[in-house]
């Protein structure tokens, strides 16, 4: 980001403002014109479309392992493939799925909600897609080449260190952990930047959707879950290529301390996923009520409340450690007030739902299904914050109940809502409302058949985690039943992703505002513009557009001929200065893949890592090099030649 | 095939009926009872949680359907969400949160008289030794098998040769991880005969599916009667195919890794074999012990579970038949 510049040389303008907006912000067409995208709507549609890529493909992976676990004894699997299958499901849909999907939505709605141009660091915002896509083809192709990692997507050492994986196979791991994560961090500071600085005038903090508070949380939960995850696994992988002995425990490293590290991510990274799906929620709770929500107040602090109290859960996944009582009690009670904050939001939903009757549209069916699965998912979360009941229930069967209930109930289920709510504003479309029926229903119970013998079998002895089981433990029957769920869910997952395939090119216009709903987005056209807004508005209530007096105010004074957005105050959003944003380029691409030739050469030789080095250090001068001139680019200049 | 073997093994092994010998809705101990209630009672008090809740939202979307809209007052929707979001919550927090640490002491207060076993988690099996109160003439090794004496406290320590192990006989106590570098400690009680299967809870490796072991709990003289006759060396073996059965056992690869105690086969690599065939299951409560699954075992461990430290025996059919007589004397 650029303050205003007195020296800046204009560029000549013909037809109309709109029209010069229109090319000021538009990104450059065609197949080689992709990779200089820096728009927020574009890499916000590429992190959706590649996470629900990677949903597919860990949904198949779980599949898969269903399969293998239906009866006893099953041999479609050999126990190195389920070790390898169970690794890439949690690491794709924790790392590769969850965390990005929510990314590219705030990525694309924020600035949308905020009523701003663009974001504040577009290319920084590139920059974090491609390596994000490079980690992702990276992993895979290690994957298909027989290399994937096998030591679950928690990695516990010693069992991930060299002396008992050797091979590549956790390098990979190490090494692609640590480049997503560097992804999950960048958008991480643009959506701060974003939230703090780029907001419409009269959009003070306690005007802001509910949506873009949950991003403001979980951005500042990333800033300080991610680096000590990205410090564990770098120290992982110098273990093991560079030989150091932070975990060997013969040479005087420690194997609880990497569960310490892991987890100190780990379980914040629970609520980074599962916040901006109560985001998603308030939005669709107050535009399918048609209401103001009760407690917007205490809903903030809910997600404030969540974002802190997060971060004082870890041991929890260390109860059977062996750690002393005192500690263990103030973690028990740590993960039992957290369900307090959830509880607040469950109910002012309700208090605002109350008597509303409510449209029973999909993206509110899935809302419901939340409330549902949620509930229950955290009431087994309150039971195994219990220090003796975890060490009863602890890595068996009723823990993947416990959170596939927590994780699709509470972030996919108003992710698939979300998706259904926001896609006419991303493609000008709608879905099918009969599509999305099917879908809920299929979703809904199939989940449930899925997932809710799961508890039982945990306790009924099953640990997770194992390629097969004995007959005679009387597991069969409940196994058997969660693979037919299992299936039946993942046909709801199909017929969405179908319905939105196909409504994306045939489905009915949506108009501008097609719910009715109150936030900004909804006030420009579907799809938006390049420019966003033809106008800033300035913000006259809580809920922009049900608030709008009709006198219109709004901005004037940002040029039509470079990406200017306007700078506002952190609490009250008054107008503070200008900003010149950047325009399409190449270096978050040649950053991205200089950073990669460091990070995917680490797996090979060391020696890659100052190639990757000097590279970096090039794509950066690029990146940096001065833009006094906003000169036209040059697939315009060929367009006019009259110019 | 592999599935079809160790499907028809345990059916054998576990006589007391199937279902619930790894289960900790079936305590047999004192632990496994509390936590057992504790969970019964968290059960209740969750469904009627999850009823209200449930319900709550049922109404809220479906009242006043085909009639006007309705909406709480503003001193209604504040008494919801404290009552409902604030005050019911941390009052049932509070009730678990006090029941569950009460639970935590008692579980932790050992009581004097334990009987002392050391437990230590390999890739993937069991071993199980029994300290003979300062004698070492006295200890007795085995592996995959806790025999414990019903109604004392047994205080068991864990250790683990290489990876993290977690140690879980859910039918007495919940789970003590095995961590490398650390001695970890539990303490278990059976109040009634009976035998149980455990597994190891937590991920470790290849062939972590197949990390089982068998507690069997008996009367004290039974107990010590097992305990006695662990202690004897070996048996000499009489039959000319014994004989030769053991000569291959020292001479081969068997000794490399198994201890056989009263002869010169004394590695830890492996299970102690001194009194295999007593053991009623092989390859970590795996396979039941018969004579034909130990011949499988010993000529193709890889096939029943693949990965296992265990390498493939190149025996001729005497030989194994030898091998077998031998192993069978070994009671």
């Amino acid at each position: 980001m650029q303050t205003s510049d007195a020296n800046a040389a204009t560029i000549e303008t013909t037809g109309t403002s709109e029209d010069v907006l229109d090319r000021t912000w538009q990104s450059p067409p065609g197949f080689p014109g992709w990779f200089l995208h820096v728009n927020h709507r574009s890499i916000g549609k590429r992190f959706i479309a590649t996470a629900f890529l990677f949903l597919l493909i860990g949904g198949v992976e779980a599949l898969v392992m269903r399969l293998q676990l239906s009866r006893p004894g099953n041999t479609l699997l050999s126990p190195d493939l389920y070790n390898q299958f169970f690794t890439m499901h949690g690491t794709t849909m924790m790392f590769f799925f969850a965390v990005p999907v929510m990314e590219g939505f705030a990525i694309y709605l924020t600035p949308l909600m905020i009523g701003a141009r663009d974001m504040a660091f577009p290319r920084l915002n590139a920059f974090g897609y491609y390596v994000y896509l490079i980690a992702g083809v990276a992993l895979y192709i290690s994957f298909f080449l027989g290399m994937a990692p096998d030591a679950g997507w928690f990695a516990y050492v010693p069992l991930s260190t060299k002396e008992y994986s050797p091979g590549m196979r956790m390098d990979v791991w190490a090494t692609m952990i640590t480049f997503i994560e560097l992804s999950a961090l960048v958008a991480a500071v643009e959506l701060i930047v974003t939230i703090l600085k780029l907001r419409a005038p009269g959009m003070s903090l306690h005007r802001m959707p509910l949506f873009i508070w949950a991003i403001l949380v979980v951005s500042f939960m990333i800033m300080f879950a991610m680096p000590p995850v990205m410090v564990a696994s770098l120290m992982l992988a110098i273990d093991r290529t560079a030989g150091t002995h932070f975990f060997n425990v013969a040479a005087g490293g420690d194997a609880l301390l990497w569960q310490h590290l892991f987890w100190f991510f780990g379980h914040p990274e629970v609520y980074i996923i599962f916040l901006p799906a109560m985001g998603m929620l308030s939005a669709v709770i107050i535009t399918f009520s048609r209401r103001r929500v009760f407690g917007y107040t205490p809903l903030v602090l809910a997600l404030v409340a969540t974002g802190f109290i997060g971060f004082g859960l870890w041991v929890h996944h260390m109860y059977t450690a062996g750690l002393p009582q005192l500690g263990s009690s103030f973690f028990t009670a740590a993960s039992m007030i957290i369900a307090i904050p959830s509880g607040t939001q469950i109910f002012c939903w309700i208090a605002t739902l109350w008597g509303s009757r409510p449209d029973f549209r999909p993206p509110l069916l899935f809302a419901l299904g939340f409330f549902g699965i949620f509930i229950l998912g955290g009431l087994t979360g309150v039971m195994i914050a219990s220090v003796p009941f975890d060490l009863q229930v602890h890595d068996t069967f009723f823990i993947v109940a416990h959170f596939h209930y927590v994780l699709i109930g509470g972030a996919v289920f108003p992710l698939l809502g979300a998706t259904f709510y926001w896609f006419p504003k991303i493609t000008g479309r709608m879905m099918s409302d009969r599509a999305g029926h099917w879908s809920f229903w299929l979703a809904f119970t199939g989940f449930n058949l899925a997932f809710f013998p799961m508890h039982q079998l945990g306790m009924i002895g099953m640990p997770r985690r194992v390629y097969t089981y004995i007959d005679g433990l009387g597991w069969n029957g409940l196994n058997l039943l969660a693979t037919v769920g299992a299936f039946v869910f993942a046909a709801g997952i199909v017929v969405f992703v179908l319905d939105a395939l196909i409504s994306m090119r045939s489905g009915p216009i949506a108009g501008r505002n097609p719910w009715n709903a109150d936030t900004l987005e909804w006030s420009t056209s579907s799809p938006p513009p390049n420019y966003n807004f033809r106008e800033i508005p300035v913000i006259e209530g809580r809920y922009a557009l049900w608030d709008a007096t009709g006198a219109n105010p709004h901005v004037v004074g940002l040029r039509d001929d470079r990406r200017e957005v306007l700078v506002t105050t952190v609490l009250d959003a008054h107008p503070q200065c200008i900003s010149i944003l950047p325009g399409p380029s190449p270096w978050p691409l040649a950053m991205a893949a200089s950073v990669s030739v460091a990070f995917i050469g680490m797996l090979w030789s060391m020696w890659w890592v100052p190639v990757g080095f000097a590279l970096t250090f090039v794509a950066m001068i690029g990146w940096h090099w001065p833009r006094h001139h906003v000169r036209r680019p040059p697939w315009e200049e060929k367009e006019r030649p009259e110019d | 095939m592999t599935g079809r073997a160790v499907t028809l093994g345990l059916a054998f092994v576990l006589l007391s009926g199937c279902d619930g010998v790894q289960s900790m809705l079936e305590p047999r101990g004192p632990h496994a009872a509390r936590i057992a209630t504790l969970w019964w009672v968290m059960l209740a008090v969750c469904t009627v949680v999850l009823l209200i809740a449930c319900g709550l939202v049922l109404a809220a979307v479906f009242r006043g359907r085909g009639s006007d809209e309705t909406e709480l007052s503003l001193k209604q929707q504040r008494s919801l969400v404290i009552a409902g979001g604030v005050v019911a919550p941390v009052l049932v927090l509070l009730g678990f949160l006090v029941y569950s640490v009460k639970i935590s002491q008692a579980m932790i207060a050992e009581p004097a008289n334990a009987l002392r076993i050391e437990i230590v988690g390999h890739q993937w099996w069991w071993q199980v030794s029994y300290p003979g109160e300062g004698r070492t003439d006295l200890n007795v090794t085995t592996a995959n098998e806790i025999h414990i004496p019903v109604g004392r406290p047994v205080s068991i320590e864990l250790r683990s040769r290489d990876v993290i192990h977690s140690f879980w006989a859910p039918n007495l106590h919940g789970k003590t991880d095995v961590i490398p570098g650390r001695k970890t400690h539990t303490w278990i009680q059976a109040d009634a005969p009976g035998t149980w299967r455990g597994q190891c809870a937590e991920y470790c490796g290849l062939q972590h599916a197949h990390m089982a072991f068998l507690v069997i709990a008996e009367a004290p003289e039974a107990f010590y009667a097992w305990m006695n006759a662990q202690r004897e060396p070996a048996p000499e073996p009489q039959s000319p195919s014994a004989v030769r059965g053991r000569e291959i056992f020292l001479n081969g690869p068997c000794m490399m890794c198994h201890t056989v105690r009263g002869t010169l086969a004394e590695s830890t690599y492996g299970p102690d074999l001194t009194h295999v065939a007593s053991r009623r299951t092989l390859a970590a409560a795996t396979i039941s012990n018969t004579r034909g699954h130990r011949a499988g075992w010993v000529l193709d461990p890889q096939v029943i579970k693949p990965g296992t430290q265990m390498p493939p025996m190149n025996l001729s059919n005497e030989d194994l038949h030898a091998v077998l007589d031998y192993l069978e004397t070994l009671r």
